[in-house]
């Protein structure tokens, strides 16, 4: 593994005295730098190279498992397909992330394309940050695509995050929810330049008291452009609530199109959304705490983002 | 001392709402600002604090002039200002905010003092965010104390700051302010219509139509503000009749 890698690990994950706590598979610049299974979570490749599977043992509590992927260097174009196989009670966290540096005119891409089969009444936590890093013009991608299928009684938080230095990304997350499943996403993307970040959300509620909960915050910079959709489908008695809130600054552009759809009499859907500058009134406040116009408008951005 | 001589402001629509505003307040001591709605006290604390600068006049904090200063630069020389109408943040919490304030990282047993200064349980509220989850009366409170928890304040200026504020809390407010009276190097001064606080006031001045109507010690004033409530309601009034 490269210094490169070891930086992006440390943006991304929990790398930290050069080891994880826990099943980890590292991919660097399409390939394995790393992996390591423990009794409860058994890391298989793919055949071919393309991927892994993660089987998590049911009623595996408190345990861990790190699967980021790094590109340190330009011509790289990574497509991954990764599998986790979450079995019934179990509560566990999973760290992902990816992370792209490039120090010339040209691009590299990651493709990560992940699906969640949580089992019944399991509980996993997702967190995952995406970041780019490195000079040069050269078009750093991250493309990630989610589907989650959650039995009954299944929890998938998923906490992501887009740092920064990500000129184009795609994120597509798709779901199925059967009875008493929940799932809750949590992102926050920065965009900064000409970058260009597309989140599109759509998740099924099929089981009888299962819900969604999806929270956007995104802040769009200097001439960058978001593209937010998200569809929320309720066919039986569900709660779904989606919310979009953006923060615009210099020339950024977003536009939003939630979208609900109800199917059943009890299904009970909500979506907020609010696009607009940083508020005048908080730069004041923060002011009249000592801080400069600067100050105050990266405190609340950061808090924003980070929330 | 802090001392304001002819302080004009104007306002976008060209209105003058500050028409002239003269009056000196030495620390140590608690200043209460009153008059009727829409005198100018609350336009008056905007340009103390620097959130509006004023057309004309001086505004000298023991020797620097503020009048050209910005809000942060205010702020740094020690002027501290809670909010009539506080302001939300989405992600920002209420450590956050004391910590912004005070401007260093503060102690969990100092969190527990200043909250329970204006009648909140720290744990209930130390990281919550300082959104919209929160009632009038309490992001009123955590507005309080973002002033109380200034390291450097050297004037603290409160705009009603017994709004919203529910009868307990606010008897902890007074009391805060009877401590605060006690630091001879503060100056304090409360804008509010509350009769507790013009109580405890040593010095009061009566705002109207952006001028100062009367102004002097709290013992003087508030008889003649008690003996005819309509001078508290509309001091205008009074002087026309």
């Amino acid at each position: 593994m490269d210094k490169i890698t070891e930086s992006l690990l440390k943006l991304v994950s929990d790398w930290d005295d050069d080891v994880y706590n826990g099943a980890y598979n590292i991919r660097e610049n399409g390939g394995c730098a790393g992996r390591q299974s423990t009794d409860n979570i058994k890391i298989e490749p793919k055949e071919g190279g393309k991927g892994i599977d993660i089987y998590i043992k049911e009623g595996t509590k408190d345990e861990k498992v790190y699967i980021p992927a790094c590109i340190s260097k330009s011509n790289v174009e990574d497509l991954v397909y990764n599998d986790f196989h979450v079995g019934e009670n179990a509560d566990v966290t999973i760290v992902a992330g990816c992370g792209v540096h490039t120090d010339d005119e040209e691009g590299s891409s990651h493709n990560g394309i992940h699906r969640f089969f949580v089992g019944k009444n399991a509980r996993v936590l997702y967190e995952e940050k995406h970041v780019g890093t490195g000079e040069g013009g050269g078009k750093r991608s991250i493309d990630p695509v989610t589907d989650c299928q959650l039995e009954e009684g299944a929890v998938l938080e998923m906490n992501t995050q887009q740092l920064s230095g990500v000129d184009h990304s795609i994120r597509t997350t798709t779901g199925k929810l059967e009875k008493n499943a929940k799932l809750i996403i949590h992102e926050s993307i920065l965009t900064e330049g000409d970058q260009y970040a597309k989140t599109d959300f759509e998740v099924d509620m099929v089981g009888e008291d299962s819900a969604v909960d999806l929270i956007s915050r995104s802040v769009a910079k200097d001439d960058s452009y978001q593209e937010y959709h998200s569809k929320i489908k309720g066919e039986s008695r569900c709660i779904g609530h989606s919310e979009c809130d953006a923060i615009l600054v210099g020339n950024g552009k977003v536009n939003a199109a939630p979208e609900l759809f109800a199917g059943d009499l009890d299904a009970s859907l909500i979506h907020e959304a609010a696009i607009g500058k940083v508020a005048g009134e908080q730069i004041l406040k923060l002011k009249t705490l000592g801080l400069s116009d600067e100050e105050a408008e990266k405190r609340i951005i950061d808090g924003f983002l980070n929330a | 001392m802090l001392c304001l001589n002819n302080v004009k402001w104007k306002a976008e629509d060209g209105a003058e709402i500050l028409k002239g505003i003269d009056f000196e307040i030495e620390p140590g001591k608690l200043t209460v600002v009153t008059g009727p709605n829409g005198s100018g006290k609350t336009s008056l604390a905007k340009v103390i604090s620097g959130v509006e600068q004023a057309t004309e006049g001086s505004i000298n904090l023991d020797g620097v002039e503020l009048i050209d200063k910005d809000i942060t630069e205010r702020a740094r020389l020690g002027v501290a200002y809670a909010f009539q109408q506080p302001v939300r943040f989405k992600g920002i919490t209420v450590r956050d905010l004391i910590e912004l304030a005070q401007g260093s990282k503060i102690e969990e047993v100092d969190v527990c003092s200043l909250m329970s200064k204006v009648g909140l349980c720290t744990n209930d509220y130390i990281d919550r965010e300082v959104n919209d989850s929160l009632s009038g009366g309490e992001i009123k409170r955590i507005e309080i104390a973002t002033v109380l928890a200034r390291n450097n304040a050297k004037v603290m200026l409160f705009d009603e700051p017994e709004a919203g504020i529910d009868l307990w809390s606010f008897n902890g407010l007074v009391e805060a302010f009877q401590e605060l009276k006690k630091n001879k190097d503060m100056i304090l001064i409360v804008i509010s219509h509350q009769e507790r606080l013009l109580e405890i006031a040593d010095n009061i001045v009566v705002i109207a139509d952006g001028k100062v109507r009367i102004a002097g010690p709290g013992d003087e004033i508030l008889p003649q503000l008690m003996q005819d409530e309509k001078a508290v309601a509309c001091p205008v009034e009074k002087e026309n009749n």
